[in-house]
C-alpha cells in the first residue's frame, strides 16, 4: 500500500490527469444518462470539482498530499496556456460569417454581464476593484473569472466565487433557453448568432440551443468561441481599469 | 514537428503576458492587464500569417490543439483546488451574478436581432423541438 501512495505521490501530476480523466467520465455519464443532457457534462465536471475542493482547506483537495498534483495541474501557468491554445480554433474569417450583429452582441454581451455580475457583488460586499472585477468577470464565463483574478492576484476563496458564477450562468442557459426561446425570438439563425454572443458560455450556449432547436446551435457556437477570449482581454485590462478609477 | 506548434504557443503565451505586466507598470498598477487576451491576440495573427505562408501545417497545429483540448480538465483540476471552503458565504453573490448575467443577455436578444436582419432570416420550422 505504501508503494502505491508513494507512486501517486512522487507522480502528482499524471496521478491528477488520471483522476480529471476520471471525473470528466464521470461526469459525461452523469450528463447523458442520468440528467438527459439537461446540464452540460462540463458544468458537472466542475461542480465536482468544486464539491472536492470542499473536502480540503485553503488548496482544496491538493491540500493532501495524494492531490498535490492536481494543484500543479489546475494552476495558473498550465491553465493560462490551454486557455491561449483555444484561439487556434477562433477562426477570424468565420467573424465575418457572424456580421455586425454578432459583433456588437459579443461587446454588449461582455458589458452586460460584467455589469450586472458587478452590481451584485458591489451590493453583497465585495467594494475592492480586484475582487469585484473577478467576481463580475466570472459572470462572463468561469474562465474570464479565474483568468481575470489570478492576473489581478486575487484570493482563491473569490475566484471560487466567480467560477461559481460562471457554472451557474452555464446551467441557467441550459435550462433556460428551450423555456423562453419563443419569447426572445430565438427561432432563425440570426437570433441564434446574436444570442451566442450576449451569453457567450459555450457550454451554455450549445446545450441551451441543442435543447431548443439542434440547427441553431453552429450559429450560437460561432460567436460563443470569440466570447471568453475577448473577455479575457476585456476584463482585467479596460473594465478593471474603469472599476478601478471609479472607486 | 508538433514542438513547432507548442513552441509558437508558448511564445505568444510569454510575449502576451509580458505585454499585459507591461501595461501594468506604465499605468503603475502592478498586476497583468489583459494578458492572456494579448497572448490569445498574438496566437490568432501569428497563426493566421503563418498558415498563409504555409509555414504552419497540420502537424505543428495538433501540437497546439491538444493543449486547446485540455483546457476544460485543467479548470476541473483548478476548481478542485480553489479555497471554496472560504467561499462559500459568497455563494449567494455567485448565484445572482451568474443568474442574472444569464437573464439580462437572454433579454437582449429581441432587441441585438434587429441589427443586420434580413429577409431569409426566418423562423426554421421544425416540430422536433420543445419537447425536451
Amino acid at each position: 500500500m505504501e508503494i502505491v501512495e508513494n507512486i501517486f505521490v512522487k507522480n502528482g501530476l499524471i496521478f491528477a490527469f488520471l483522476c480529471v480523466g476520471v471525473i470528466m467520465l464521470l461526469s459525461y455519464w452523469i450528463s447523458n444518462q442520468l440528467m438527459r443532457k439537461r446540464i452540460p457534462d462540463v458544468a458537472i465536471a466542475i461542480i465536482i470539482g468544486l464539491g472536492l475542493a470542499f473536502l480540503g482547506d485553503k488548496k482544496g483537495i491538493a491540500d493532501f498530499p495524494l492531490f498535490s498534483g492536481m494543484a500543479l495541474l489546475g494552476g495558473s501557468m498550465l491553465r493560462d496556456f490551454s486557455i491561449v491554445a483555444t484561439a487556434m480554433g477562433a477562426d477570424l474569417n468565420k467573424i465575418k460569417q457572424a456580421g455586425w450583429a454578432g459583433v456588437i452582441a459579443l461587446f454588449v454581451g461582455i458589458f452586460i454581464s460584467f455589469f450586472v455580475g458587478g452590481i451584485f457583488a458591489y451590493y453583497m460586499g465585495y467594494t475592492d476593484a480586484e475582487n469585484l472585477t473577478t467576481i463580475a468577470a466570472g459572470a462572463c464565463t468561469y474562465i474570464v473569472g479565474p483568468v481575470t483574478g489570478s492576473a489581478l492576484g486575487v484570493s482563491s476563496d473569490v475566484i471560487a466565487i466567480s467560477v461559481a458564477a460562471g457554472v451557474v450562468k452555464t446551467i441557467v442557459a441550459t435550462i433556460f433557453t428551450p423555456l423562453i426561446a419563443k419569447k426572445i425570438q430565438l427561432d432563425n439563425p440570426h437570433a441564434a448568432i446574436v444570442f451566442g454572443g450576449l451569453i457567450g458560455s459555450t457550454s451554455g450556449v450549445v446545450a441551451g440551443l441543442a435543447a431548443t432547436d439542434t440547427k441553431l446551435v453552429p450559429y450560437g457556437a460561432l460567436t460563443a468561441t470569440f466570447f471568453t477570449g475577448l473577455g479575457c482581454l476585456l476584463c482585467p485590462s479596460v473594465f478593471y481599469l474603469s472599476l478601478k478609477f471609479m472607486l | 514537428m508538433k514542438i513547432y506548434g507548442v513552441a509558437l504557443l508558448a511564445g505568444c503565451f510569454l510575449l502576451g503576458k509580458l505585454m499585459g505586466n507591461l501595461l501594468g507598470k506604465l499605468i503603475q498598477i502592478n498586476n497583468d492587464i489583459g494578458g492572456v487576451g494579448f497572448a490569445m491576440l498574438l496566437l490568432m495573427g501569428t497563426s493566421f500569417y503563418l498558415r498563409k505562408r504555409g509555414w504552419l501545417n497540420t502537424e505543428s497545429e495538433t501540437g497546439i490543439r491538444f493543449w486547446s483540448a485540455i483546457y476544460i480538465p485543467i479548470v476541473v483540476a483548478m476548481a478542485a483546488t480553489l479555497n471554496v471552503t472560504a467561499a462559500i458565504t459568497g455563494g449567494a453573490v455567485a448565484l445572482l451574478a451568474g443568474a442574472g448575467a444569464t437573464i439580462a443577455g437572454m433579454a437582449l436578444v429581441p432587441l441585438l436581432s434587429k441589427i443586420g436582419k434580413t429577409k431569409n432570416d426566418s423562423p426554421i420550422k421544425n416540430k422536433a423541438h420543445g419537447d425536451r
